[in-house]
């Protein structure tokens, strides 16, 4: 059954991932999703899960790969440093082929950074950060609601694909409390129903064929081979799993484009621009990987500027030329350090650049 | 006629890509003997990490997974969280598991996670052609310690069943050596134990095994077991660093 409930942030994405089926957390405290590991440690032994908190982010990812091989369905969360330590691990599953769903409650960088909400992780988890050719698909709602809609499906997104499946959240959304509904649990299936349901997992169970989890494969063309079929999944995902809101394009002169915070921000922008008679529209990717860039060929004649709003310097502008082509002038408004811009400041920064290019 | 010797079903039917007189292949077979003995095969995961033992699946006849270097134990926490019914195992040469995998197996102990780990310490990297590894002897020459190791360059070897003795989460550790028959009989039978106290829900058990790399030691594999049964055995005393089922009796 469907509930409406009162939930913070951080709450909802851990509720909303037991309800797509996830039965075990594997985390290491990280501010500013520590009320992911509190939430699962009470839930998960009470719903037939478990809730096993890591030595390290290192330790986390390896024990969600373990999890996942064996045909588990895991979930991890952590923040913007924790994330850049287990890298290796996301390459080491991308590799192997084993689901796992992730949750990024990103933070300020570089280093230790800050505890404020950012958006510098945008090159770490659309270029990922470990070794080889593979890709991860990166999903990065504006409210609560969709957050929580996205990562209900997450696990089977990761299941289908045999792929981790990434969703970036900034600490703003995991702080803020909302009204959402959430979905009706789906099955999840019990250690003897994996054998049957996922046939290539290492189950230790004897059926048939032995199963074996690897990403080595020492002679040249038979990775080679491996590679090219990783990317063939990779293409059917581009195709299945790009995800994108447009709102008013038709007339605007100005484009904001923007993810998750900044794109409530970039809306409220929206409406004080019209009340000064200036048209303003939005790009919104919700799939940071795959990219909307063909969203970009809905610009309409009039537009005269597309101007990024990110919580980065400007990190996102790169996916932005690749959609836009030369066609108008791609400009930056941007804030960092946890520092947020008010809606103010974004109106008055797109008067600043719309008199620069008209 | 009766057959009076066949290979165990524990191994699948090929050879090993070992170097000669290695004896990760004598490792092999008393694992996979044990658990063919026991009924096991068949209800067992294995998890092998990087290093010369990444290629074990390719021999052992039970469901495996590869995983990345020294984070098998964290791999195995996580596949023993979805089959609690199952027998677990991580198989870990010296420099995966007491170098750059220290968190995981200590942690692992600590929590005294329901899996048996099996650690074959050769006293060097192998697969990477012969470096200095945590557990590489004083005077040992390495490629990494042309003049032998010392104390003042590289610090003192790890001695990991002692370490992990002063754990509360282990149930069982035990060092064996694999240089002699009787040893290798003994090693089976420190194998077998592990996997009781697994099966009994007794928690974490851990056997070292002490093994050679005559092709980086540079010695025959002759002189090799020669060495490790004094030289190494004097550094790395064999016996059982803890039982809580003894014990308990």
């Amino acid at each position: 059954m469907s509930d409406k409930v009162l939930m913070k942030g951080n709450e909802a994405f851990a509720e909303a991932v037991i309800r797509g089926g996830v039965r075990f957390y594997f985390g290491y405290p990280i501010t500013p999703q520590s009320e992911i590991p509190e939430f699962m440690s009470r839930e998960l032994p009470k719903r037939g899960g478990k809730f096993l908190q890591a030595e390290s982010e290192l330790g986390a990812i390896n024990m969600a790969y373990g999890c996942g091989a064996a045909g588990g369905s895991g979930f991890i969360s952590s923040s913007s440093p924790g994330i850049a330590l287990m890298q290796e691990g996301m390459s080491f599953l991308c590799g192997a082929e084993v689901p796992v769903t992730l949750l990024n409650v990103s933070r300020g960088g570089p280093g230790i950074g800050s505890i404020q909400p950012g958006q510098a992780d945008y090159n770490q988890v659309t270029r990922g950060g470990g070794n080889g050719d593979y890709r991860i698909p990166v999903f990065a709602p504006a409210s609560i609601q969709e957050a929580v809609d996205i990562l209900y499906e997450a696990p089977s997104i990761a299941d289908k694909y045999r792929n981790p499946v990434m969703v970036l959240a900034d600490g703003l959304m995991g702080q803020m409390m909302e009204p959402v509904i959430l979905p009706e649990e789906k099955h999840a299936y019990t250690s003897q129903e994996i054998p049957l349901a996922k046939p290539w997992a290492i189950s230790g169970s004897e059926k048939g064929e032995r199963s074996v989890v690897k990403s080595l494969r020492l002679q040249p063309e038979v990775l080679e081979a491996h590679v090219e079929h990783l990317y063939e999944k990779y293409a059917e995902m581009e195709k299945e799993l790009e995800r994108v809101e447009c709102v008013d394009l038709e007339d605007a002169e100005v484009v904001f484009v923007a993810f998750g915070t900044m794109a409530r921000l970039a809306r409220e922008a929206m409406e004080l621009l019209e009340a000064q008679g200036i048209r303003a529209g939005m790009i919104r990717p919700i799939s940071l990987w795959p990219y909307p860039y063909k969203a970009f060929d809905r610009i309409s004649d009039r537009t005269r500027v597309v101007i990024s709003v990110e919580l980065s310097m400007g990190q996102m502008l790169q996916d932005i030329n690749l959609g836009v082509k030369g066609r108008v002038p791609v400009k930056l408004i941007h804030r960092v350090g946890g520092m947020l811009p008010t809606s103010l400041e974004v109106v008055e920064k797109t008067k600043k650049i719309l008199e620069e290019v008209r | 006629m009766k057959p009076v010797f066949t290979v165990t079903k524990g191994m699948l039917p090929v050879s090993t890509s070992y170097c000669p007189g290695c004896t990760h292949g004598v490792a092999h077979r008393i694992i996979m003997e044990t658990l063919a003995e026991m009924g096991l095969l068949g209800k067992t995961i294995g998890v092998a990490p990087i290093g010369c033992s990444v290629v074990a699946h390719q021999f052992m006849n039970v469901d495996m997974c590869e995983a990345a270097h020294g984070r098998a134990p964290a791999v195995a926490s996580g596949i023993r969280r979805v089959h609690p019914e199952r027998v677990v195992f991580t198989y870990q040469g010296d420099g995966d598991l007491a170098s750059i995998g220290m968190g995981e197996i200590v942690h692992a102990a600590a929590r005294g996670e329901k899996f048996s780990t099996f650690f074959i310490n050769n006293g060097i990297y192998g697969m990477t052609g012969g470096q200095m590894a945590p557990t590489t002897l004083i005077g040992q020459r390495s490629t990494t310690s042309v003049d032998g190791r010392t104390r003042e360059q590289a610090g003192m070897p790890l001695r990991i069943c002692e370490l992990l003795a002063t754990l509360d989460g282990p149930a069982y550790i035990e060092r064996v050596s694999l240089d002699t028959p009787a040893h290798i009989r003994a090693a089976k039978k420190a194998v077998r134990k592990a996997f009781e106290y697994q099966l009994a829900g007794k928690g974490f058990t851990f056997v070292e095994l002490l093994s050679t790399c005559p092709t980086n030691w540079g010695l025959t594999p002759y002189e090799a077991m020669k060495r490790m049964g004094s030289e190494v055995a004097a550094y790395y005393p064999l016996g059982v660093y803890k039982d809580t089922g003894k014990e308990a009796e």
